[in-house]
């Protein structure tokens, strides 16, 4: 009964989301107050009946109610209570649902915190999500139903939720990565909005930007939280595979980043307006294609679902109409937007400017976009047209990506100190003397204790160039504290010039932090990333109980192995200590479980989690006799990676609780004194 | 901005739904339409219950029938085998395929659950599943009095596919047959 | 010139050659990069270059694992229905993979037409077959089923 009261919620959303597309939208032409007004309810009605379907969906779960086909696939009597919640989310039906409840949420929030938006603007976002809605909604009741029940015959047991997603990371990655995919819908709308409306200024952008930075945080945090799951949960120890799910999600990511960046310069100078609006279609559009990517089958990938025509074409279809009539509206009304009332000056800016360093920041990032957009799709483009089977691998991916990001760290140095409209390339030069000087003694000398040995093949040059980019980046933005800390006080006693800086600190606004402490978050992960690529060591061997192998400077012994019971699967279990010097460091515990209603093996790699390093350790496959063969990593500073992630997750945040933000109805003057944007 | 600048994303755009589009048609699961109209592959293999019994198509007997592939391992067959025993005991004839499998466990399996299939075939290593081109189960071929594969399903057979997909051709190849 | 044009124009001319550079790089690095995915029937015949990494993917033959006793080297086969490709490992297999099942390896075909893998791949779910084995078997499928008819023109 319950799931029918689940299906019969999410028709009932659909009307809301029907009316909520057609009502305010028409309301916003005609100007009646009472029909844009109405918006807002509707937006709000939707998320009740969409989290009253979500709710009896997982009552379903916790209920074992295995008459519905989705529950009878995805989960077991057996299975933990937490993962019978995120088996909710662990196949297709029920993560398009979540989708919609998302969908829902964001509407909502739209809804309550967008009194201070002209009700003709608010209105029309509304619509367009409430369109969106409209597309999902049928797309799950038509294609995708989570409450389709098995009858006349139901099963007693459950098929049970795939071993590797039976973990923590299946509880939050996914909820946090469609927080991101979704939200970037909100300014998607307020793009289409601005294109109908033709009105488009500092304004717009004003109110645009908390909407970006929230979507552009929870998607940093999601594809941080992939990638570590991905390190520890499959067992190889690796963190990105340049896999086309993968790249779905970095995709609206870098559009996102280039949109937080080329949007400052729309709200500050009123230059780069088109620009930031395609860049918002763009993002969502993006974050659609990855929809349809993972769930078609048209792609080799280790994310993919099971693939299915059908839904294939339905998302494909709406795809094509909410990307198509959007850049089709884009090109028509264009130039209306570009052309705007109380346009006094033509923007202009010299060579190191700000608007400069962030149109090169945007180059850059949309350029990495189309180069990962092309190797993803070339598979399906080279199959279309006879050309073979390929797949592009790792190395394609690198090759570009690499340089581009070492580009944007580079930048990234001198872009702090820029100034709107023109910088001084006698000031970036003084400034950047001693931090240059700094990174490149950090670059050439650091890696000649990072190695095991001190030789002239343990040199790595990518770990100069990586150092040296790392550096650059944390002593620029340091500089730039620095001096901004001093400014106002006076060149008297040390303790009164203390004083004055710990002051002025207050005094800079959440997004001077914001920027700072995203641009070290990125240094860290890259630094993360290649020293880790470089230093790592991996060793798969065959070992009996009682072997000993040393790799990179540890000793690993395989103590014993012993056979444990878990909740739904037993579970080979190996011990193995490590040694550093004589010294024990860690005992890990690798597993090899058999999940028992589905037969399946699954490797549960053992961490041992350092800043500097991580010691990965995992069960291959038995051999003959009592051998196993067994795969060790140690890998160095491979934790800063997610460290760095966080860092820039917390940086939008704090961009977003900057006060301005909260200061509804004041006007948007420039914040005095400390702080440029 | 050139104005005509302004439709190159949009001329991205139909470009590249037109590629995924292509790509959709060629997908792989659209197997069915190459086997639909061929005879049934021949076999000689054993029978799951009485291993001295060799079957082969000649023991399809000129009936119209369903080959149904399934195995202990496939959990979706348990949620098809009831429906399976409604339609052996309306008089449909299925003919069982135990796929990749083991005949103990595959034995006890049927008797727990119940046996629809006037025969099993015993195909442990998956040779008669490769010529069908079987990638797993379950799978369900519907087979005409003359030994031509009529209807292929992959994945399960319930009451509502049933309906939707078999029951109709198998009337009319029903009243064919019985028509001759 | 107006300062303005100027400088646009220079900011236009820099991204049409920076992006011409790109084009170029991107083409040539997929070109250098796309693994071509043969089946065994075509690494038997020869259709497939030697000693150029490929793919080749089909199903697991029964029996047909071979480990060694002292290290982690491994000998398998694989069959698309038509002829059967030997592949050899020095590794630890992935968790799915099993016999009868679907697999891809990449790596370099020898002189003996045995595929020397450096990677093995299998399916990460019992409903998911990759579509490339997928086709291959079709193919292979089709194939059969003209060589009969053809026998019999």
């Amino acid at each position: 009964m319950i799931a029918e009261y689940g299906h019969m919620a999410l028709i009932v959303a659909l009307c809301f989301s029907v009316a909520q597309a057609v009502v305010p939208m028409v309301g916003s032409f005609v100007g009646y107050r009472t029909w844009m007004r109405l918006g807002h309810s509707l937006a709000l009605g939707q998320l009740v009946f969409v989290a009253i379907s979500f709710a009896c969906l997982t009552a379903a779960f916790l209920q074992d109610d295995f008459s519905l086909q989705y529950v009878a696939n995805n989960s077991n009597t057996l299975l933990p209570t937490q993962f019978k919640v995120s088996a909710v989310w662990g196949a297709h039906e029920g993560s398009l649902l979540l989708w919609a409840l998302i969908l829902a949420l964001w509407s909502a929030a739209v809804a309550l915190f967008s009194s201070h938006l002209p009700l003709v603007l608010s209105s029309r976002v509304l619509s367009i999500l409430g369109a969106i809605s409209v597309g999902f909604g049928l797309f799950i009741l038509l294609t995708s139903n989570p409450f389709a029940r098995i009858l006349p015959f139901s099963p007693t047991e459950g098929g049970d939720l795939n071993p590797l997603l039976q973990d923590f990371g299946l509880i939050v990655h996914p909820p946090m990565l469609y927080m991101g995919y979704v939200g970037f819908s909100v300014a998607f709308a307020f793009a289409v909005a601005a294109l109908i409306g033709g009105q488009f200024d500092s304004a717009w952008a004003r109110w645009a930007r908390p909407w970006i930075n929230s979507a552009w945080v929870f998607l940093t945090i999601g594809i941080t939280l992939g990638s570590w799951w991905a390190y520890y949960e499959l067992g190889w120890g690796g963190w990105w595979f340049w896999d086309p799910v993968e790249n779905a999600s970095l995709m609206p990511w870098l559009v996102g980043t280039a949109l937080v960046h080329s949007i400052s310069v729309t709200e500050k100078r009123g230059a780069f307006r088109s620009w930031t609006l395609l860049l918002a279609i763009l993002a969502f559009s993006l974050s659609l294609l990855g929809t349809f990517l993972v769930r078609s089958g048209v792609l080799t990938s280790v994310h993919a679902f099971a693939n299915d025509p059908e839904r294939g074409v339905f998302i494909l279809a709406f795809l094509g109409l909410v990307v198509g009539s959007s850049l089709l509206l884009f090109a028509l009304r264009g130039p209306v937007v570009q052309r705007q009332q109380g346009d006094t000056e033509v923007v202009s800016y010299s060579g190191l400017s700000r608007e400069m360093m962030l149109l090169l920041n945007n180059v850059l990032l949309v350029s990495a976009m189309a180069m990962i957009l092309i190797g993803t799709l070339y598979p399906l483009i080279a199959d279309v047209l006879g050309l073979g089977k390929i797949s592009v691998g790792p190395p394609y991916f690198n090759f570009f990506f690499v340089p581009m990001t070492l580009g944007l760290m580079v930048a990234m140095g001198f872009a702090v100190f820029s100034r709107w409209k023109k910088t001084d390339v006698q000031m970036l030069r003084q400034k950047g003397m001693v931090p240059f000087l700094i990174s490149l003694s950090a670059a050439l000398i650091l890696p000649l204790f990072l190695a095991e040995s001190i030789t002239w093949e343990s040199y790595s040059m990518t770990a100069v160039i990586t150092l040296g980019a790392v550096f650059w980046v944390v002593t620029m933005s340091l500089e730039d504290l620095w001096q901004k800390l001093d400014r106002g006080s006076s060149k008297a006693g040390s303790l009164v010039a203390n004083a004055s800086r710990l002051k002025n600190i207050t005094k800079l606004p959440g997004s001077y932090w914001g920027m700072q402490c995203a641009h070290i978050g990125i240094a860290v992960c890259a630094l993360g990333v290649g020293l880790s690529s470089v230093y790592d060591v991996q060793k798969d061997v065959r070992m009996v109980p009682g072997d000993r192998v040393a790799v990179a400077g540890y000793e690993f012994t395989f103590d014993s192995l012993d056979f444990v019971q878990g909740p739904n699967y037993g579970a080979s279990r190996g011990q193995i200590s490590a040694y550093k010097n004589d010294r024990l460091v860690a005992v890990l515990h690798p597993e090899k479980r058999k999940y028992e209603a589905r037969n399946q093996v699954m490797t549960e790699a053992a961490l041992d989690a350092g800043l500097t390093r991580d010691l990965y350790v995992s069960l291959g496959e038995p051999l003959k006799g009592d051998a196993w063969a067994i795969r060790v990593h140690v890998k160095p500073f491979v934790r800063c990676i997610w460290l760095g992630g966080l860092m820039i997750g917390l940086g939008g945040l704090l961009s977003i609780l900057d006060k301005r933000y909260r200061r509804r109805r004041q006007p948007s003057g420039v914040v005095a004194g400390v702080g440029a944007e | 901005m050139n104005r005509l600048a302004l439709f190159i994303p949009f001329a991205l755009c139909l470009a590249l739904g037109a590629f995924l589009f292509f790509s959709l048609g060629k997908d792989p699961l659209d197997l069915p339409s190459a086997l639909v109209g061929e005879p049934f592959p021949e076999f000689a293999l054993e029978e799951l219950h009485e291993p001295e019994r060799q079957v082969s198509t000649a023991d399809f007997d000129g009936q119209v029938l369903l080959v149904n592939v399934w195995a202990t391992w496939c959990f979706a067959c348990r949620i098809e085998h009831p429906w399976l025993n409604s339609l052996a005991t309306e008089g449909v004839v299925i003919v069982g395929l135990n796929y990749k499998d083991h005949r103990e466990l595959a034995q006890a399996w049927l008797e727990k659950r119940g046996d629809p299939y006037q025969f099993s075939i015993f195909d442990p290593r998956g040779i008669l599943g490769i010529d069908l081109g079987v990638y797993g189960a379950p799978e369900t071929y519907l087979v005409d009095a003359d030994g031509i594969i009529r209807h292929r399903r992959v994945g399960v057979v319930d009451e509502r596919v049933w309906n939707e997909e078999f029951r109709d051709l198998y009337q009319q190849l029903m009243d064919e047959a019985n028509g001759k | 010139m107006h300062p303005l044009r100027k400088q646009r124009l220079q900011l236009v001319i820099l991204l049409v050659v920076a992006a011409a550079l790109v084009i170029g790089l991107v083409v040539y690095m997929l070109r250098e990069n796309g693994n071509f995915f043969y089946t065994p029937a075509q690494i038997i015949s020869g259709e497939a270059p030697q000693n150029t990494f490929l793919r080749a993917g089909g199903m697991v033959v029964d029996d047909s694992v071979l480990r060694s006793d002292d290290s982690l080297w491994v000998q398998f086969k694989i069959t698309d229905g038509i002829a059967t490709l030997t592949v050899e490992h020095t590794g630890i297999l992935p968790d799915l993979f099993a016999e009868g099942e679907a697999a891809i390896a990449s790596g370099k075909v020898d002189e003996n037409l045995v595929l020397q893998a450096t990677e093995i791949l299998a399916k990460h779910d019992e409903k998911y077959t990759p579509p490339e084995v997928a086709d291959a078997m079709n193919e292979a499928y089709k194939q059969k089923e003209a060589a009969k008819n053809g026998s019999y023109k």
